[in-house]
């Protein structure tokens, strides 16, 4: 250990929590917001879910047949690649797994995308296996837009620009395409135990 | 990876009362562009470690690395920039980071013009692009609008009045939202869409928009120029979670 930051105590650490809290990272209990612009307002009626790319049927719910889908309500804590962590947050929303049953696809890839032009990839391997979710309730209420609403993709073992606000759809595909952030300087997959931030991390 | 290095605090500027900028020297800066921001790293002598993340203030122009700091009192990091860091002191840090906020005289967008909105210390990377553009051989016309809470508020007074009276095309407008000091002629009110039709150019000029500042002011100034018809695609926002910094 070289560098001490002269005069530096820190806050008192919580170990209880400290084993859920990434490299990097502290833990928030208020909510902050980021995002790259302007907030999508978005009409209910024209809202869709879609399944794309490499598929022999794509697949695309309404807003109502979404809501009929099966849905789980999970527990996770979630890390924002500018630091804060939340433990505990609990979403309501359909896994991945449902959306894709009975989907065959030779692709490995995929590519989510929202309203706004926002996008992320992940590797099928990332989405797949109870590991994400397409959340539309926050906390027992209906997702706020600012954080993503009507619905955003939750994908919380990788830092938190991967759960797309406003999303749209996923698209499958055989190779990787850097999404928004991805091709902006920040790492391709996002691991926050790895503390894969940043290009080259 | 972006490497850690050590910076030296060269200069500690206060702005306001609760605003510090800290000049930094940082030997192997690889530079960077408006509007990026570092991450600064901390370690107590128990080898305990945070980070946190600051926009750049200076232009890349300049020698020395600026960031400017607004210390929040239940915070963890920023009392500690703005309080116990003395000349002389290191301090842990890598970047540039952040590849879509930002701001280059020398891109094609940057015909357009520059429409920068600020709430509180979200000026701090517009700054950046401020201090670029006073540098760069070609000047798009850019108008700021700067949202402080009191007159004692305000980041860069006076840097930004020199700047503004240069005559090269940067208009500088101030709104206060809770106070109205004698013989103040500035604006007295949350940003609006009266404001920004005063100090602005319209949608059809196309201006590149950045916005910056806490979460709701963000939300608030980008839902207005969207309404106001702005296009959405050219408006870039930088929301700065007033939480644990």
């Amino acid at each position: 250990m070289g560098f001490v930051s002269r005069g530096f105590r820190g806050r008192r650490r919580d170990t209880a929590s400290s084993s859920r809290v990434p490299p990097g990272q502290y833990t928030v209990t208020d909510f902050p917001v980021l995002s790259a612009g302007p907030t999508p307002r978005v009409n209910l009626d024209q809202w869709t879910f879609s399944i794309e790319g490499e598929i022999d049927e794509p697949k695309r719910w309404t807003w109502k047949e979404f809501l009929a889908l099966p849905s789980e309500t999970v527990t996770k804590d979630i890390h924002c690649v500018t630091k804060w962590s939340k433990l505990d947050t609990t979403w309501k929303g359909v896994s991945v797994d449902t959306l894709t049953e009975g989907v065959e696809t030779a692709a490995e890839f995929s590519t989510v995308f929202s309203d706004g032009g926002y996008t992320t990839n992940l590797t099928l391997d990332d989405i797949t296996g109870h590991k994400a979710w397409v959340a539309y309730e926050f906390d027992g209420q209906p997702l706020q837009p600012e954080h993503g609403g009507p619905a955003r993709f939750l994908v919380p073992h990788l830092y938190f620009w991967k759960s797309a606000k406003w999303v749209r759809g996923i698209r499958l595909q055989k190779e990787e395409h850097p999404g928004f952030w991805e091709s902006n300087g920040y790492h391709v997959r996002g691991d926050p135990w790895q503390e894969q931030r940043y290009w080259g991390d | 990876m972006i490497k850690w290095q050590l910076g030296t605090v060269v200069e500690l500027r206060p702005e306001t009362p609760r605003v510090a900028s800290l000049y930094l020297d940082v030997p192997d800066w690889p530079g960077h562009r408006a509007g990026q921001h570092v991450d600064v790293r901390l370690t107590a002598d128990d080898g305990y470690q945070t980070e946190r993340s600051y926009s750049i203030a200076s232009a890349p122009e300049d020698r020395r690395l600026a960031l400017t700091v607004e210390r929040l009192e239940d915070g963890e990091v920023s009392p500690y920039l703005v309080g116990e860091l003395r000349v002389g002191d290191k301090l842990e840090l890598r970047g540039p980071i952040g590849g879509f906020f930002v701001w280059q005289a020398t891109d094609d967008q940057a015909e357009r013009p520059l429409l920068l909105v600020a709430g509180g210390s979200g000026i701090v990377p517009l700054m950046s692009m401020l201090r670029h553009r006073a540098a760069a051989s070609r000047k798009p016309p850019a108008c700021l609008l700067d949202s402080s809470r009191t007159l004692e508020d305000v980041i860069y007074v006076q840097e930004l009045a020199r700047l503004a009276a240069a005559g090269d095309g940067l208009s500088v407008h101030h709104t206060l939202t809770r106070e109205k000091p004698s013989g103040w002629t500035g604006y007295t009110r949350r940003i609006d869409a009266a404001m920004v039709e005063d100090v602005a150019w319209p949608k059809d000029a196309m201006p590149a928009v950045f916005v910056c500042g806490p979460t709701s002011f963000v939300e608030a100034a980008a839902q207005l120029l969207v309404a106001m018809d702005y296009d959405p695609r050219w408006i870039k926002t930088e929301r700065f979670g007033a939480t644990g910094g």
